[in-house]
């Protein structure tokens, strides 16, 4: 639902959460108020290729070996961990981390949502920097690497990540509380929970959930729709595609198109932008309310597509110039989801 | 001549074939016993068309015994669960995300040992030899019968789990042992699921098969038998009693093949309506199109090659409610219709009372439904129609109008036109083309196989592996003429010191059935 398309499938990490649970007992989550200004967090993530997780899976101590060397490394005691997205398999690793060592979770995300590189995070337009961090994998190996900025930090954990055969668990940007308090999103699992706990509610009452997803998200509702085309191509590394939809259930006879690479980047509607990156672009099924992947999308879907407000930090200077639509090759100016539908004649679409 | 059996969970339907032509069918109770309700419709179709018995050159068998064993968790043994990989992949031990009562049916004997490699061949760890040595006494002080093997990265190098049948088999002589790799692909869990499905069906295998043995034995049919998988090709009687799991799903794939042989057509939908759900599927270039996402099986997760089939719930013995709107599923009364359905005399109002009542067909005592509301008979009939536009609807690939095909016995229900069609097709004994489906199965050879890119380039490795592919379908026993290739899976081995790939290859034709009599045997068909 947060993922706005992308992050992979969160099966492997829903099964490694529910594990950790059920072996260590329950996780006590804090909100970043509950924290002192000077205790330290750390972010606990996995980073690599989803495609290669399927097959090797966790051995479940590569979070807790990351954050111990990383612990060890600054010589002080961490107190918290948190999550860098909201999306697919990280939403759920710092559960496996906090479970084991018992030490409390932030109810915070970096993104509010999923984007695919280390630097995409709301931290790093505070001038947080990503590192000291440690890098484990599941054969006991563990490194520290320090960069000169966060970009630097993705390039060269990719390249031990791979080399420890492109699964390993991470834990990079330590922080203070102040620093957390001021650079993350806020309360990102309790809105998740909100979240689940809407469409099982709805389910149980047979009730069909996405007016009630709409409200608790605050997201607008773009479109309702059937696919009637997907074009998907790979271009250096990421796949690039779009789908159109033809509207429905009081959209007929218009048409929205998505452009997406890994995530939903633009909405496109009758020719003109009503969403772009950073805010969230969700296509949930229309009969169950179920979010899909980009790569679920196809010929025939039935869908209702949200447009959901991304976090305000995004919607700076520097949050649009690390993730938004021109960092993405799409030369528009970004405007609120809000906005754009309030507008009487949004933008014509180049 | 060639005979289709469809071994379902209520009829067993036997179809006799001439060529393209058929020349009898009938459908007849499923037994306890399997091999009675197989004699029973056997001796039906031979005695009325009078054929010979030496006349029949095949049997095909299609069965929904293996899947109903997991489903309904009955015939299953208590499976060892090794899996190589420590100290990957400890986290989610084997079975992790299974429905508890399999598990505890299986008996939750699960063994993690070293070893495993990485997706670019480097080994994660040593394969821990020793530790499978104590595995192999554990299995034999609990005296377990079948072990499935999974090792990390199998389909990219499966010699860790030769390595381990190996020793077990030493350790312990006898066992039932499935490899993973042998039938699935890349994804851990959903790959050692099936391997552990396998093996908990292995002695019901070794049953089924016999029962099919001993039913043309006893009608003195010597003709070679094949069983019907997943993809839609045969696997002969010893290499299904070997890989039962791969009959999976084989149901639908035998509708939706009988479907569009029997109307000639090859780009459709099919919509298979049963007795209490509707498959619906689409058919490209004749052959049912696969599913992209995870299948469940049981509540097991699985990667297999499946049909992309949407079941829905209704059929022949749909129970029709109301209630301010007309209800009709998904609860169906069975294959008690013919006792607790209005027109035969029961008390429980069902869509085939309701299709009488409409005028659709006679069957039973139509009188005994004339008095029902026509409100009632013609909602109904609205609801029934909207299900299948719906599901029609849902499954097609661009928006264009295609044909339809109607099979199965419950599609009597369906009178009307269907949204997005461009024609509906019944075609003649529609009935049983399930067994139909079975009957002209086609026959396949693979290659699974590393190729070194050191002397030749990507598109020659793939060529090779084509034409060998096609070269051991022929092999088998399939068509020159007809051998095509369905399946081209490959699997960059990068980062090995020589640049190498795997590519599984698939090729699938006609099968020639030889007109000499059968001793036994046959042909080897893995």
């Amino acid at each position: 639902m947060l993922g706005s398309g992308g992050g992979g499938d969160p099966y492997i990490g829903k099964l490694m959460g529910i594990d950790a649970l059920r072996k260590y007992g329950p996780v006590q989550l804090v909100s970043p108020d509950e924290i002192s200004d000077d205790c330290l967090v750390v972010i606990s993530a996995m980073m690599g290729a989803p495609t290669v997780m399927v097959e090797k899976l966790p051995r479940g101590t590569e979070t807790v070996d990351a954050f111990l060397a990383l612990q060890t490394y600054l010589d002080r005691t961490i107190d918290y961990t948190t999550a860098a997205e909201a999306g697919g398999l990280n939403s759920t690793t710092p559960f496996t981390l906090a479970a084991r060592l018992r030490i409390p979770m932030v109810d915070a995300d970096g993104m509010g949502r999923a984007f695919p590189e280390i630097q995409m995070v709301t931290p790093t337009m505070f001038g947080i920097a990503a590192t000291p961090m440690a890098i484990a994998d599941e054969k006991g190996n563990a490194s520290i690497i320090n960069t000169m900025d966060n970009r630097w930090t993705e390039r060269l954990a990719r390249t031990i990540c791979i080399q420890m055969g492109t699964t390993a668990m991470i834990a990079l940007f330590p922080m203070t509380g102040r620093q957390l308090k001021e650079s993350m999103v806020a309360g990102t699992l309790t809105r998740a929970e909100h979240i689940g706990e809407t469409i099982r509610q709805a389910r149980q009452q047979h009730q069909n959930p996405i007016e009630a997803l709409r409200t608790v998200t605050g997201g607008c509702e773009l479109f309702r729709g059937k696919v009637a085309d997907v074009q998907r191509r790979t271009e250096t590394g990421f796949t690039r595609g779009e789908a159109t939809f033809q509207g429905t259930d009081g959209w007929d006879g218009r048409q929205l198109t998505l452009r997406f690479q890994n995530e939903h980047l633009l909405a496109v509607r009758d020719g003109k932008v009503v969403a772009s990156v950073p805010d969230l672009i969700t296509v949930l099924d229309a009969e169950t309310g179920e979010p899909v992947t980009t790569e679920g999308l196809r010929y025939g879907f039935r869908a209702a597509i949200l447009g959901i407000p991304c976090d305000p930090k995004w919607r700076t200077a520097d949050g649009l110039a690390l993730v938004g639509p021109r960092y993405f090759n799409y030369d528009i100016d970004y405007v609120p989801v809000e906005e754009r539908l309030a507008e009487k004649s949004a933008r014509a679409f180049i | 001549m060639r005979i289709g059996i469809d071994v379902g969970g209520t009829n067993t339907d036997a179809v006799l074939m001439d060529g393209t032509r058929v020349v009898n069918w009938y459908k007849s109770p499923t037994t306890p016993d399997v091999s009675s309700g197989i004699i029973s419709a056997l001796q039906h179709v031979l005695q009325e068309s009078q054929v010979p018995n030496h006349r029949i050159l095949g049997v095909m068998i299609g069965t929904t015994h293996f899947t109903n064993a997991v489903v309904e968790r009955k015939h299953v043994i208590p499976v060892a669960a090794v899996r190589i990989g420590l100290p990957a992949t400890e986290a989610l031990p084997p079975m992790v995300d299974w429905p508890a009562d399999l598990r505890d049916t299986l008996g939750n004997h699960t063994y993690l040992v070293h070893g495993g490699h990485e997706f670019d061949g480097r080994e994660i760890a040593p394969l821990g030899e020793r530790e499978l040595s104590e595995v192999a006494a554990d299995i034999r002080r609990k005296g377990l019968r079948s072990v499935a093997i999974t090792s990390v990265f199998s389909p990219v190098n499966h010699d860790m789990e030769e390595r381990a049948a190996e020793i077990l088999r030493q350790a312990a002589p006898g066992l039932f042992i499935t490899l993973s790799h042998e039938i699935g692909r890349i994804g851990l869990l959903e790959r050692e699921n099936a391997a552990i499905m396998n093996a908990c069906l292995s002695e019901l295998a070794e049953h089924i098969v016999k029962s099919f043995r001993d039913a043309l034995g006893r009608l003195h049919i010597d003709a070679p038998f094949y069983i019907s998988q997943n993809d839609g090709t045969l696997m002969n009687a010893d290499f299904a009693e070997k890989y039962p799991v791969l009959t999976f799903a084989s149901g639908p794939t035998n509708s939706m093949r009988g479907a569009a042989f029997l109307s000639g057509v090859k780009e459709a939908m099919v919509v298979d309506v049963g007795g209490t759900t509707s498959d619906v599927g689409m058919l490209m270039h004749g052959f049912p199109r696969e599913s992209s996402v995870a299948v469940a099986i049981g509540g097991v997760r699985t990667n297999f090659r499946m049909p992309d089939v949407l079941s829905f719930g209704l059929g022949g013995g749909s129970l029709v409610r109301e209630n301010g709107a007309v209800g009709v599923g998904p609860d169906s009364v069975g294959y008690e219709l013919t006792t607790r359905g209005l027109v035969f005399g029961g008390d429980t109002l069902t869509t085939t009372d309701v299709v009488v009542a409409a005028g659709y067909l006679e069957l039973g005592e139509p009188g005994r439904v004339a008095s029902l509301d026509r409100e009632l008979v013609n909602r109904t009939l609205d609801e029934i129609q909207r299900s299948v536009d719906v599901a029609v609807d849902r499954m097609k690939m661009s928006a264009a109008a295609l044909p339809v095909i109607l099979v199965g016995g419950g599609s009597i229900l369906i009178g009307r036109p269907i949204q997005g069609a461009s024609e509906v097709l019944k075609p003649e004994h529609f009935a049983v083309a399930n067994a139909i489906g079975a009957a002209i199965a086609q026959i396949g050879g693979e290659v699974d196989r590393v190729f070194s890119l050191e002397n030749m380039t990507r598109d020659q490795a793939l060529e090779h592996a084509k034409q060998e592919a096609v070269r051991t379908a022929i092999e088998a026993g399939a068509d020159a003429a007809s051998v095509q290739v369905v399946d081209v899976d490959e699997v960059p081995l990068t980062y090995l010191p020589s640049n190498a790939m795997r590519v599984r290859v698939k090729a699938v034709g006609d099968l020639v059935l030889s007109e000499r009599p059968w001793t036994s045997g046959a042909a080897d068909l893995s």
